[in-house]
């Protein structure tokens, strides 16, 4: 049998000699600094996601009937006709929620450990755009169940592009191929999401790791193995502070990947609809367009940005500004790698001026999904009364908008003119945990 | 070590930021006062009362297009002679969806509104709002069919459930004329009030039932995975451990 075995592997290699280095490359060679923490689990856990959106969206497409007339009724032969229909959908349902909450961890632990700068920009960069694109993706999901709120929530959308002068309008029209949210929105809505935008996020992820593995990951301490000193009991040419990513990294993976299944699992079979946050009550009545929900917003994770929409006001006449604000918060995350001038890449060795900056930028973010939410709506009154709800949530809104916005040009200045206290970084990491 | 626990810190902060935004969720369901319906579809015979209800008072107005005769007798462990003589009034077949005899236009040209689909109801409502409308019917003189309902003001639907429950009459907040402060028996019907509340628990579960079937099976599958899963993270916490052992 090992001898079969060889022989195969012998003849495989002949045949494909690239083969095995690039698996020694990527996955037997690829020396990982030892000390990750709990905050290096998000990446592989995207990933982990992503596959279980593909699996479960193929046999999704199987049932799914993408027309304005068959749409919501085919989820529902999904989720009673189908064999295990209901399971296919609660994944691929929670596994959207969950690929939001992945990857803004994961996109906060480059925050946190300065992963987006210097040698490691393209990283960042590519990672945003797999940000952009899974926006788009989830979007353009949400509206295929063809329920109320993705009715309007797409008609929301869409009209955003509506505030763009001169070519607004015929802009929103030709997205949508109709005048309201409809069957041409719906299908080509559906080309998107299934084929579309998943091989572009397929090819980005690629390319994501791909450059990571040129220039090596970054660690907690922030701190090059790469240029520390070499040979471990593997090579003696490699850093001394990395390990395999196989075995060693896989098996550690392993165990993130559990606990994940099991928070999904929990989610998917005991709460699928969470509270209303994953699955919301207004899509269990099929789009209408003459029946408006009680309040229309978007699912939990576009919030943030949706209340920027909401909170930047008009100027000379237009509403334009706030849509610009929108996409300009996801812009101006791009430019990070430019922003932050500092050396030191760890928060562990960075000022204290830059851990205050970034709580607060948490603290924008989740403020700003709380007004985007309608959470600020239901607490204001509670909290303070009987006092002006508009004015008070546009404050706050503004205010956590503010601060979102001037994290950036606060932490250039902060780098740029050296104000930055920074402590000594170690020569080598610091052990794992 | 400062650092370390920076890092914790921030999880911490992270966690009770989360933790606030789900409690505003549960604050954010903004309803008039509902009552708790104590509906529940692992009560079998909680729904299989709930069934004669529907079928026997519902089902002349209102379909369940999406749920099938058989799959009612398979989930409520109902046998298809139960199902064929004492709930399927539609002369439907034993396959086919639950649909009524009420003709549309017709419908619309009685109540001015078709009577809808109760299929995904309490997905859409919640069972609680269900529950508390099923118990807030009132005689209100000024309405076009005599009938008016505290939960969804102006409603079309006459109250079928009047000869259990009995006549409601309300009573408006002083100074008002259309803000109910409390609905009283003034005829009492065939139940008495416990009595009615409970078959209306029964209706509300088989309706939750209908909204989404599937949640007899997550549920019974759930917990099972949810063990799997466990040993499966146990040994590969083990497995990882073995692996590390030796890296310092």
């Amino acid at each position: 049998m090992a001898n079969v075995l060889s022989n195969i592997g012998d003849w495989v290699g002949e045949r494909a000699p690239g083969l095995a280095p690039f698996y020694r490359k990527h996955m037997s060679e690829y020396y990982a600094p030892k000390n990750f923490n709990l905050w290096y689990y998000f990446g592989v856990l995207a990933m982990v996601v992503l596959v279980n959106q593909i699996l479960t969206g193929i046999f999704l497409t199987m049932n799914y009937n993408p027309s304005a007339a068959g749409a919501f009724d085919s989820v529902q032969y999904i989720m009673r006709d189908v064999e295990w229909g209901w399971l296919i959908r609660y994944m691929h349902s929670t596994g959207a929620s969950l690929f939001f909450v992945v990857v803004f961890l994961h996109m906060f632990r480059g925050l946190m450990y300065g992963s987006y700068k210097r040698p490691r920009e393209m990283v960042w960069l590519l990672g945003m755009l797999i940000f952009l694109v899974l926006m788009a993706e989830a979007f353009m999901g949400y509206v295929l169940p063809w329920g109320n709120m993705s009715f309007w929530g797409a008609k929301v959308i869409i009209s955003l592009f509506g505030t763009i002068p001169f070519i607004g309008n015929t802009l929103v029209e030709w997205i949508m191929g109709d005048f309201l949210p409809a069957d041409s929105t719906l299908n080509r809505f559906f080309a998107l999401h299934v084929i579309a935008l998943p091989i572009v996020l397929l090819l980005l992820v690629v390319l994501h790791i791909f450059a990571l593995h040129e220039v090596g990951s970054n660690n907690p301490d922030g701190v090059d193995i790469k240029h520390g000193p070499k040979g471990n009991r593997w090579d003696a040419n490699k850093p001394a502070d990395g390990v395999p990513f196989h075995p060693y990294y896989t098996v550690h993976d392993l165990v993130g990947i559990g606990f994940l299944l099991l928070i999904a699992a929990f989610i998917i079979f005991f709460a699928p609809t969470f509270g209303g946050w994953f699955l919301e009550h207004d899509n269990s009545i099929m789009a209408n367009n003459l029946v408006t929900p009680a309040e229309i917003k978007p699912v939990w994770y576009f919030t943030p940005f949706y209340a920027i929409v909401r909170m930047v006001p008009s100027f000379f006449g237009s509403a334009v500004w706030g849509v610009l604000a929108m996409f300009g918060a996801i812009a101006v995350l791009f430019f990070l790698p430019w922003f932050d001038r500092g050396q030191v890449r760890s928060i562990r060795y960075r000022g204290t001026g830059y851990k205050v900056a970034l709580g607060l930028f948490v603290v924008a973010f989740l403020g700003l999904g709380a007004v985007g939410t309608g959470i600020t709506a239901e607490v204001i009154p509670k909290w303070f009364g009987n006092v002006d709800l508009t004015t008070w949530e546009n404050l706050f809104g503004r205010l956590m908008t503010i601060i979102y916005f001037g994290f950036f040009p606060f932490l250039w200045a902060y780098t740029h003119f050296g104000w930055e206290k920074t402590k000594p970084v170690p020569e080598r990491v610091t052990g794992h945990d | 070590m400062n650092q370390r626990y920076f890092t914790k810190r921030l999880l911490c902060v992270l966690a009770l930021a989360l933790g606030l935004l789900a409690g505003g969720a549960v604050q954010a369901a903004e309803e008039p006062e509902l009552m708790s319906s104590g509906a529940s579809v692992r009560d079998q015979a909680s729904l299989q009362r709930g069934a004669k209800m529907f079928f026997n008072y519902c089902v002349g107005c209102h379909s369940l297009k999406y749920v099938r005769y058989s799959r009612i007798a398979q989930d409520l462990n109902l046998s298809e002679q139960d199902v064929m003589q004492n709930l399927n009034f539609t002369g439907g077949k034993f396959d086919d969806q639950v649909i009524s005899h009420m003709p549309a236009d017709m419908a619309t040209k009685w109540f001015g509104k078709a009577p809808p689909d109760l299929s995904l109801e309490v997905s859409a409502k919640g069972e609680d709002w269900v529950y508390t409308y099923l118990n807030s019917f009132y005689l209100d003189p000024h309405s076009p069919i005599g009938w008016n309902n505290t939960v969804l003001p102006n409603a079309a639907m006459p109250f079928p459930l009047a000869e259990l429950q009995g006549l409601q009459t309300a009573t408006m907040k002083p100074g008002t004329t259309d803000v109910v402060e409390k609905l009283e028996i003034s005829h009492p019907g065939t139940m008495t009030p416990a009595q009615y509340q409970q078959s209306m628990r029964d209706l509300t579960s088989f309706l939750q039932y209908a909204s989404e079937p599937a949640a007899l099976q997550r549920e019974h599958y759930g917990i099972w995975v949810l063990l799997f899963l466990a040993v499966f993270t146990f040994l590969a916490y083990l497995l990882n451990k073995e692996y590390w052992k030796d890296v310092h």
